[in-house]
C-alpha cells in the first residue's frame, strides 16, 4: 500500500519513533537520573489518614482501576488498633453518602461489627433567644441522619479492607518522610517525582494529595489557598450522662462564644465538641474534672440573658406560625445532663477555614482537608472528603472506560468542578452560620431567630438542607 | 464553528501531506541503499514534526482530539451498556468497527484502545499513510487499527454484513451522493448493528457561525471549503436512514467551545448533531 520498500519504511518508523520519544518525554532539565528512582507507580497517594486510605481502597477495588499500581505514603508508623471498652475522644459524624461509599467498599460491616451510634434526631437551639430547629429522621428521610464513629475505629476498618489479600495492587509505606515533590509541568505525559528523606525517589503519573490542611502537595502545586483561623478551639471529651436513655439525638446549643455539641455514643455516653475562644478552651482544659463537668452543664442549661424585644418578636412570630398550623418551635426537648467525663479524655484542636482555588494540576489532584477545611459545627468536614474520594474514583474509572489516561486533564478538571460545586457552597454556608451565631447584638439575634423559626416551620426547606448535608 | 476547525484541519492535512510525500519520495530515491547512515537527520526530523503536529492534542487540530471526548463515549454506549461495577478496561472487546473517513486515525485509535477491532478507510491516500505510521509507532496501542485506502462503496462489497458498528464522524457533509453513501455504510453493517454519524446541521445558526464567521470573518479556513447546501438536517438524515431499513435511536445536539476547546452534548441540534441508528433485520 505504501509507495516504498518495506525496509526503508521500517527504518523510517524506528527513526521516527526515536525522535518522537526524545521530543515527547523531554523532561525539564532536572537533576535526577533514572537509577535513583526506586519505583514507578501509576498513582501515589500522599497521606494515609481516613480519606487517603479510603481512596486507596476505592481505587484498589474498582474493576476499571485495579490494574493500576498504587502506592500509599503515610508519615506515621503503622499503628496497632486495639478495641478498648472506653470510647476514643475523636469521633466523626458520617452521613448517608459516606455510609453508602463505605458499604460499597465493604468497610461498613467492620464498623457495624465494632460499634456505631445512629443519630435520628437533631436539635439545635440558641442561648440568646428561644429559637430552635429540630430535625427528625423519620419526618425528613427514611433513614438515620448520621452515624457517630470513632476516628481510629474507622481508620482500622478501612485498613482491614486495604490490607486484605484480595487487594493486590496497593502498596503501603509507613513512616514515609517526604522531603519534596517535583511535579511535571506538562499535561500530556505527566511524571511526578516524590523524594524521600532517606534518599529514595518514587515516580508516578498521578499524585494525589490527601495530606491534610497543611498539605505539602498543595504547596508544591503553587495554587492559591484561601484560609483563616477562627481564633477558636474545639474542646473534645468523652462524657458519661446522668441518665440512661435511647440517646440517638445530637444536641447543639449556640452560646455567644460558639456552639457546644453532644454526639451520642451509646445509651450512657456522648462525645463532646465544644467550640470556644482560645483562652476559654485553655482554661477548660486546666479545670479539675468536676469543675469542667459543672462548666459544661452550665453551657447546656444556663439561662442566658435574652433581649426583651427579641423575645417579644419571636413569641409573636411563633404564635403566627401556630395560627396557620405550622410548628412554632416551642416543643423543645431537654438536653441530657452530664455526670462525669472519662478521665484524661479532654483535648483541644484549632479551628479554621481553608479553600484551595484549584483541586487539580497536570497529574496532581487534592482530596479531603488538603483541598478544603471547614468548622466542625455541621459535621461536614470528613464527609466532604469522602465525597471527593467517591467522585475522584468515578472520574478516574470513567477516563479509563473512555480509553484515556488517568491523568487526562479534562477528566481531572471535571472532578474539580464537580467537587467545588458541592464543597464551596457547603463551606460558605457553614462559615456564614458560624459568623451569624457568634454575634450577640440584638438585631442580629432577632434576624437569626426568626430565620431559624421559619426554617424549622417549613418542612421542604429542612428537607433541602438535609439532602445537601447528606450527599 | 467546529466545522471551521475541521476544514482548517483538512487544509493543514493537505499541506502536511505534500511534505510527507516529498519525504517519502526522497526515501524512494535512496531505497536501494537501506543503511542507517544514508538517511539525513533533518528530513527525518521534519517528518517527525509533521506527525507530532497531527497528533499533538494541543496542536492545530486540537478540536478533533477534543471531539473524541464526546464521540468515543457516544459510540461506546451505543454499542454496549454496562453497569458501573461490571465495567472493564476493554468494553468494546470483540466488536468489529468501521471508521469511514478515518483521516489520520484519531478516532480509530481511540476506539481501538477500548478493545474494538477497528478498520479505518479513507479516500485520501496520504491520510491513510499517516494513520498507519502513527498506529505503528504507538506502543500503547496493543490492538492496532487496520487502515485501507478505499471508498465505502468498494469496501462494503467485500465486507457485507460484517461490522458491529459503523462510524461516519464529520464525513457525510462532504459527500455528494448521500443515498449511496448511507446505503454502502449499511451494507457493511450486520443486522442489529449500530451506525453513528456526527455532522454539522444545515441551519441558519450553523451558516452564520460555521461558515460566514469562520470562513469570511475569522479566515480560519479557506473561503468556500464548506458548502451550505451539502449539509444535512437531523430530520433529513433520519428519513434517509429509516427509508433504508434503519431505526434512529438517539439524536443529540453537539456544540464546540473554541475558547475552552471543549465539546458538549446539548439538546439543541442547531449547530451539529450526533445520531445513532440500528439496522433492522
Amino acid at each position: 500500500m505504501l509507495p516504498m520498500s518495506s525496509s526503508v519504511r521500517r527504518f523510517l518508523l524506528t527513526k521516527a519513533k526515536t525522535y518522537v520519544r526524545t521530543v515527547t518525554t523531554s523532561k525539564p532539565a532536572t537533576s535526577f537520573d533514572d537509577d535513583q528512582i526506586k519505583q514507578n507507580y501509576d498513582i501515589i497517594i500522599a497521606g494515609g489518614g481516613m480519606v487517603g486510605c479510603t481512596l486507596a481502597c476505592a481505587i484498589g477495588k474498582n474493576s476499571l482501576l485495579s490494574h493500576l499500581k498504587v502506592l500509599l505514603l503515610e508519615g506515621s508508623p503503622q499503628q496497632k488498633y486495639e478495641f478498648k471498652p472506653e470510647y476514643s475522644n475523636r469521633v466523626v459524624a458520617l452521613n448517608q453518602n459516606t455510609k453508602s461509599l463505605m458499604n460499597s467498599l465493604e468497610i461498613w460491616q467492620h464498623i457495624e461489627k465494632a460499634r456505631v451510634q445512629p443519630v435520628r434526631h437533631m436539635q439545635v437551639w440558641d442561648a440568646s433567644s428561644n429559637a430552635l430547629i429540630s430535625f427528625n429522621s423519620a419526618d425528613i428521610m427514611d433513614d438515620d441522619v448520621a452515624y457517630i464513629v470513632e476516628n481510629d475505629l474507622l481508620l482500622h476498618a478501612v485498613n482491614k479492607e486495604l490490607t486484605s489479600p484480595d487487594l493486590k495492587n496497593v502498596n503501603i509505606v509507613y513512616g514515609a518522610k517526604i522531603s519534596g515533590y517535583e511535579l511535571s509541568k506538562h499535561e500530556a505525559l505527566t511524571r511526578n517525582l516524590i523524594k524521600m528523606n532517606n534518599g529514595d525517589t518514587y515516580s508516578c503519573k498521578l499524585l494525589i494529595g490527601a495530606d491534610g490542611a497543611n498539605s505539602a502537595v498543595r504547596n508544591a502545586m503553587g495554587v492559591q489557598y484561601l484560609s483563616w483561623n477562627y481564633d477558636h478551639m474545639g474542646v473534645v471529651a468523652t462524657l458519661h450522662l446522668a441518665e440512661e436513655t435511647e440517646n440517638t439525638t445530637a444536641w447543639q446549643r449556640w452560646l455567644p462564644t460558639g456552639p457546644v455539641a453532644l454526639l451520642p455514643l451509646d445509651s450512657k455516653r456522648s462525645s463532646l465538641v465544644w467550640s470556644t475562644t482560645v483562652d476559654h478552651a485553655k482554661q477548660l482544659l486546666q479545670l479539675p474534672e468536676e469543675q469542667f463537668v459543672d462548666a459544661l452543664n452550665d453551657a447546656l442549661w444556663k439561662q442566658y440573658p435574652h433581649s426583651s424585644a427579641v423575645e417579644a418578636c419571636t413569641s409573636w412570630f411563633g404564635s403566627c406560625l401556630k395560627s396557620i398550623g405550622l410548628p412554632d418551635g416551642a416543643e423543645r426537648q431537654l438536653p441530657p445532663s452530664v455526670k462525669s467525663i472519662v478521665s484524661a479524655s479532654r483535648a483541644a484542636f484549632p479551628l479554621g477555614f481553608g479553600h484551595s482555588t484549584r483541586y487539580v494540576a497536570p497529574g496532581v489532584a487534592l482530596v479531603g482537608d488538603a483541598a478544603h477545611r471547614v468548622h466542625p459545627l455541621a459535621g461536614q468536614g470528613v464527609n466532604l472528603g469522602f465525597g471527593d474520594v467517591k467522585d475522584l474514583t468515578e472520574f478516574l474509572a470513567d477516563a479509563i472506560y473512555t480509553g484515556l489516561d488517568i491523568t487526562h486533564h479534562s477528566w481531572l478538571e471535571r472532578y474539580e468542578s464537580s467537587r467545588q460545586r458541592h464543597n464551596v457552597p457547603t463551606q460558605i454556608a457553614v462559615d456564614a452560620l458560624y459568623r451569624l451565631y457568634t454575634v450577640d447584638l440584638p438585631p442580629v439575634v432577632l434576624v437569626r431567630s426568626l430565620g431559624t423559626q421559619l426554617t424549622n416551620a417549613l418542612q421542604p426547606i429542612k428537607k433541602l438542607i438535609m439532602s445537601h448535608a447528606t450527599t | 464553528m467546529n466545522t471551521t476547525l475541521l476544514n482548517k484541519t483538512r487544509t493543514i492535512n493537505t499541506f502536511l501531506y505534500k511534505k510527507v510525500n516529498m519525504l517519502v519520495n526522497l526515501r524512494n530515491e535512496s531505497s536501494s541503499n537501506t543503511k542507517r547512515t544514508t538517511i539525513d537527520k533533518p528530513n527525518v526530523e521534519k517528518f517527525t514534526k509533521i506527525l507530532q503536529e497531527w497528533w499533538d492534542p494541543n496542536g492545530p487540530i486540537k478540536a478533533l482530539h477534543a471531539m473524541n471526548l464526546v464521540r468515543v463515549p457516544f459510540v461506546r454506549d451505543g454499542l454496549i451498556q454496562c453497569a458501573q461495577n461490571e465495567r472493564n478496561i476493554k468494553p468494546l472487546k470483540d466488536k468489529k468497527l468501521l471508521d469511514v473517513g478515518c483521516g489520520g486515525g484519531i478516532l480509530s485509535e481511540a476506539l481501538s484502545k477500548l478493545g474494538a477491532e477497528v478498520t479505518g478507510i479513507d479516500a485520501n491516500k496520504e491520510l491513510v499513510q499517516l494513520a498507519q505510521y502513527h498506529s505503528n509507532m504507538n506502543d500503547e496501542l496493543n490492538l492496532k487499527p487496520k487502515y485501507q485506502y478505499t471508498t465505502i462503496e468498494d469496501h462494503s462489497k467485500d465486507f457485507s454484513n460484517y461490522y458491529d458498528g459503523v462510524v461516519a464522524s464529520e464525513v457525510i457533509e462532504h459527500i455528494k451522493d448521500k443515498e449511496l453513501f448511507v446505503k454502502s455504510c449499511l451494507q457493511a453493517l450486520k443486522p442489529e448493528g449500530r451506525i453513528f454519524f456526527t455532522t454539522p446541521t444545515r441551519s441558519r445558526l450553523c451558516k452564520i457561525f460555521g461558515i460566514w464567521i469562520a470562513e469570511y470573518v475569522m479566515n480560519a479556513i479557506p473561503k468556500g471549503t464548506h458548502q451550505y447546501d451539502m449539509l444535512m438536517t437531523p430530520i433529513e438524515l433520519t428519513f434517509l436512514l429509516e427509508r433504508n431499513n434503519c431505526h434512529v435511536e438517539i439524536i443529540n445536539g453537539l456544540v464546540y467551545n473554541p475558547c475552552t476547546n471543549k465539546w458538549d452534548l446539548i439538546r439543541s441540534q442547531q449547530l451539529l448533531f450526533a445520531l445513532q441508528a440500528v439496522k433492522l433485520e
